[in-house]
C-alpha cells in the first residue's frame, strides 16, 4: 500500500492537524463554557483546569501546524506553474481548475478565502488559551473577556471549518500529487492474484 | 469599573491584559484581511508580499499580520497589564474588526473594492 509524498502530506495537513483541530473546537467551546459561566452551578477543580489549559495548547499547537504546513509545504505545490505549452496539468492543480469555467470558482473562490481565513483559526485561538491560562477560573468574575473569549473560539471554528470545507473539496477535484511513493505497508500477492496475474 | 455584574465575585486579576489579548487578536485578523485585498488590487503591494517565492503573496501577507498582531499585543499589554479598562467598548471593537476581517477575506466581497 503506497501514497503519493505530496498526498501524504496534504493528508497530515488536512485530517492529522486540520481535522482534528475541527474536531477539538467544539471541545473547547463546551469545556470554556463549563469552566467560566458565571450562571452554571458547575465550580471547576484544578485538575479541570489543567485539563483544559493542556487541551488548549494541543489545539495551538495544532492550528499553527495546520496554517504552516498548508502555507509553506503544500500550497507551493498547488500553485506551481507548468512549463510553457503543457498539456496535462494533473499535477498543477491551480492551473487544473483554472482551466475549466464549472471548476474555476474552487480556485478563485475556495483557495482565496480559505487561504486567508485559515490564519484567524490560530491566531483566535492563541489568544484564547493566554487569557485562559492567565485568568482560569477568575474569567467568570470578567463577563465581558468572557464572552470574547467564547466568540473567538466559535470564529476559530468558523474560520477552520471554511478552511476544512475548502481544502477536502479542491483536494478532491484538483488533487496535490507527485513527490514519489511512500511505502506505508508491503503487500503479500493472495492465491488469486497469483492465479490471474495483471497483464 | 469590575464587571462582575452576573457573578457578583470580585474579580482577582484586572481585566486590562485579556483585553488587550483580545484586541491585538482582532487586529491581527484585520490586517491580514486588508493586506490580501490590498495585494489583490495593486501588483506593487503584491510584490513587496513576496516573502518566499513558492508561497507568493500569501508569504508577505500572514508574516506581516502575524508580526502586527503580536507588535500591538506587546504594546497594549504594556499599556493596560495592570489596568481595568472599559472592556465593553474594548470586546465591541474587537468584534467589529473580527467580523469585518472574516466579511473582507471572501473573495467575491474583496473584488468589489
Amino acid at each position: 500500500m503506497g501514497i503519493a509524498a505530496h498526498a501524504l502530506w496534504t493528508l497530515i495537513h488536512g485530517m492529522a492537524f486540520g481535522g482534528l483541530y475541527l474536531l477539538a473546537c467544539s471541545g473547547a467551546l463546551v469545556g470554556l463554557y463549563q469552566l467560566t459561566a458565571s450562571s452554571t452551578p458547575f465550580t471547576s477543580t484544578p485538575a479541570q483546569e489543567r485539563f483544559m489549559r493542556v487541551y488548549l495548547i494541543t489545539m495551538v499547537v495544532l492550528a499553527w501546524a495546520a496554517v504552516l504546513s498548508g502555507a509553506y509545504v503544500i500550497y507551493p505545490w498547488y500553485r506551481a506553474s507548468p512549463p510553457p505549452g503543457a498539456v496535462d496539468l494533473s499535477m498543477f492543480p491551480r492551473q487544473l481548475l483554472m482551466s475549466s469555467p464549472a471548476m474555476m470558482s474552487w480556485h478563485s473562490v475556495g483557495m482565496e478565502w480559505k487561504e486567508h481565513v485559515a490564519w484567524f483559526a490560530p491566531i483566535s485561538i492563541t489568544m484564547v488559551a493566554v487569557v485562559f491560562i492567565r485568568y482560569g477560573h477568575d474569567l467568570r468574575n470578567h463577563r465581558q473577556l468572557r464572552s470574547a473569549v467564547l466568540i473567538f473560539c466559535l470564529a476559530s471554528l468558523v474560520a477552520a471549518g471554511i478552511a476544512t470545507f475548502f481544502g477536502a473539496m479542491i483536494n478532491k477535484y484538483a488533487p496535490v500529487q507527485g513527490g514519489g511513493t511512500v511505502l506505508l505497508s508491503h503487500g503479500k500477492a493472495n492465491k488469486y492474484a497469483r492465479q490471474f496475474p495483471l497483464r | 469599573m469590575l464587571d462582575n455584574s452576573l457573578s457578583g465575585n470580585t474579580p482577582v486579576l484586572t481585566n486590562g491584559s485579556g483585553a488587550a489579548a483580545i484586541l491585538s487578536a482582532a487586529i491581527g485578523c484585520f490586517v491580514l484581511a486588508t493586506l490580501a485585498i490590498l495585494g489583490d488590487h495593486s501588483a506593487l503591494i503584491k510584490g513587496g508580499l513576496v516573502f518566499y517565492k513558492p508561497t507568493g503573496p500569501l508569504s508577505g501577507v500572514s508574516t506581516v499580520a502575524i508580526l502586527c498582531w503580536l507588535v500591538s499585543w506587546a504594546i497594549l499589554e504594556w499599556r493596560w497589564q495592570k489596568k481595568t479598562v472599559p472592556a465593553g467598548r474594548i470586546n465591541a471593537t474587537a468584534l467589529v474588526l473580527l467580523v469585518l476581517s472574516l466579511i473582507l477575506t471572501f473573495p467575491p466581497v474583496g473584488d468589489l473594492f
